[in-house]
């Protein structure tokens, strides 16, 4: 009994071990076609033509790498500021509420956001902010190039601001998390010699705390890489590569959301569970590293302890 | 004190107005990044309640099925529907979830199996649910040859089984060691340690878990497109394609027609409010532990 209860779990264990392995080998299993087709020029080429049959996914992982790069630019000096007031500024008894506040704000649905992005956030945008940063930025060289085009009010720009909103909460609770694993006699001593809250936490806790910063902030890019609903309702779905910001484009999660159960022919669907496999690796390999970063900050914290 | 030092921090001192000033500065910007954060959740709930408040009272919108454009309507099958998926996801999830997080707590402390297991685990957790729905039609409704409720609700189950071991994993370990002692002191095996000593112990922080593990399922969309897709009438088969909110919200709310958009912001309003409660209720059942 003993050892048939350790052995079930073992075997439950190892299931979970196993599934992201399961998940690679049937993505690559899906893919063939298009792997043999294509090989790697699939990476950088920028065709997208169920009908003729020509499949490059240039102008998905484009997108995907822009709205969450705007959705970084953002979300992280924000969660930044959001963790310094949670953890250093904060009266102890508002920490709690904000700080669930702040979590609740993870909590809701990315579908929700994708609609409110569309019904309430898009013609706001389209009709005050858009020609506004037309008028003032259209003209400057190189941002110019950003913001060219009619406002539509959907388009890459839209979906990395949703984005954004998206991962603060992520990034925000990380960082406050290490913030608190900086032990009080450090920051008290750096308060000692007189600095202030800002000096602290800049050349103290930042310091201190680099490698589960930047853990966090991976953690957030992996959630913002891989979001698909509220980036498919914004974006805008033109498989079109554009410099402009304002321009619609597509992001990987958000093609296949439109186009798999409406795909037909054998290449077509090969060509939408590679990117599925792309968006994959790409996310596993930011995801492991957030968790390597945020493991090593641990055990630098275990040694010291 | 002599008169360097009281020059050093004297307020007439332009380093020290600077690092002053500098301090004032970003103290502000990171009370106004805080605003910033709140003023978005607030702006949707808000929205959800306005758009979505009157749809919501309507009864209609509990006991009618999903209408064709310009017909009235509720979300009668899309709520049923959702309430099974999220339902079987949730008992398939949660004991595959418990289990394996109970040996990386309890057997597998040092092994490479648990540590392992500990660290792909933590990659799941935040690995795109799309491609768990790619996963699951490759493996299951491309072999069976249709969609159904049953793939969705293993779809969903795969989001769910990340959360659980996580917490059950953190909960085990925050068990004190003694009690394990105390138990295995007295003959008990190791199993009845673990089912009578250590799961009680760490009961609340376990169900806690799996209350927000069913939260975050019960809004997601993209597993479902490809594998329980949707269902405009009454079904509870749940080896047929079966309606659910999500992605009857996503449907209604990318249509050109009004009377679809009302019955997705109700949809919606619905789906949010659930979520929040649970995840009130969950922090409220953690709160009360300690």
């Amino acid at each position: 009994m003993d050892s048939a209860f350790e052995w079930l779990t073992r075997t439950f264990a190892f299931l979970v071990f196993g599934l992201l392995a399961a998940i690679l080998v049937s993505l690559v299993l899906g893919s063939t076609q298009t792997l043999e087709k294509y090989g790697f020029t699939f990476l950088w080429t920028s065709d997208w033509d169920p009908v003729q049959e020509k499949f490059g996914a240039l102008v998905p992982i484009y997108g995907t790498l822009i709205t969450s790069f705007i959705a970084m630019l953002i979300g992280v000096p924000v969660s930044f500021g959001i963790a310094l007031f949670l953890t250093e500024l904060s009266p102890a008894w508002l920490k709690r509420p904000l700080g669930t506040a702040v979590e609740l704000l993870a909590a809701i649905p990315s579908i929700i956001y994708g609609m409110w992005g569309l019904f309430i956030f898009v013609p706001l945008f389209q009709t005050y902010v858009q020609p506004l940063m037309i008028k003032l930025l259209g003209d400057v060289p190189v941002v110019g190039a950003l913001v060219q085009g009619p406002p539509l009010g959907i388009g890459m720009m839209t979906a990395g601001l949703i984005l954004s909103i998206m991962v603060i909460p992520f990034i925000a609770a990380v960082m406050r998390d290490v913030f608190e694993l900086v032990p009080p006699m450090l920051k008290e001593s750096a308060y000692g010699l007189g600095a202030s809250t800002w000096e602290v936490v800049w050349k103290v806790v930042l310091p201190y705390t680099k490698i589960g910063v930047v853990g966090g902030i991976m953690l957030g890019l992996g959630r913002a890489l891989g979001e698909t609903m509220a980036v498919t309702f914004v974006i805008g779905n033109a498989h079109r590569l554009a410099v402009s910001l304002m321009a619609p484009g597509n992001s990987i999660a958000s093609a296949l959301a439109n186009e798999f159960t409406e795909a037909v022919g054998d290449l077509y669907f090969s060509a939408l569970i590679e990117l599925g496999l792309i968006l994959f690796l790409i996310t596993t390999i930011v995801l492991g590293l957030s968790k390597l970063l945020l493991m090593r900050l641990a055990r630098q914290e275990g040694r010291q302890a | 004190m002599n008169g360097t030092a009281m020059s050093v921090i004297s307020p007439a001192n332009s380093v020290y107005r600077a690092r002053k000033r500098a301090n004032a500065v970003m103290l502000t910007v990171s009370s106004l990044a805080l605003a910033f954060g709140l003023f978005w959740l607030l702006w949707i709930v808000v929205t959800l309640l306005y758009e979505g408040g009157s749809a919501l009272a309507r009864i209609g919108l509990y006991t009618q099925m999903t209408p064709p454009p310009g017909a009235d309507g509720g979300l009668a099958n899309a709520i049923a529907g959702s309430l099974l998926l999220v339902g079987l996801g949730t008992l398939i999830g949660t004991p595959i979830g418990i289990l394996a997080g109970t040996y990386l707590a309890e057997y597998g402390r040092r092994g490479w199996l648990a540590s392992g297991t500990r660290f792909l685990n933590d990659v799941l957790l935040s690995a795109p649910s799309i491609v768990m729905g790619l996963f699951v039609y490759s493996v299951y409704v491309a072999q069976v040859g249709h969609f159904s409720g049953y793939a969705g609700s293993i779809a969903l189950s795969f989001l769910v089984i990340p959360v659980v071991v996580r917490t059950t994993d953190d909960m085990l370990k925050l068990v004190p060691g003694s009690l394990r002692e105390a138990a295995v002191a007295l003959g008990c095996p190791t199993w009845r340690m673990i089912m009578s000593v250590t799961y009680r112990a760490a009961r609340t922080g376990i169900l806690t878990g799996v209350l927000l593990a069913v939260a975050r399922i019960s809004g997601e969309t993209a597993p479902l497109l490809f594998t329980s897709l949707n269902n405009q009438f009454w079904s509870l088969n749940m080896n047929a394609p079966m309606s659910n909110l999500p992605v009857v919200i996503f449907q209604f709310a990318m249509s050109p027609y009004a009377d679809w958009h009302r019955l997705a912001w109700g949809g919606a309003s619905l789906i949010t409010l659930a979520v929040l409660a649970l995840n009130i209720v969950a922090r409220i059942i953690f709160s009360k532990k300690d």
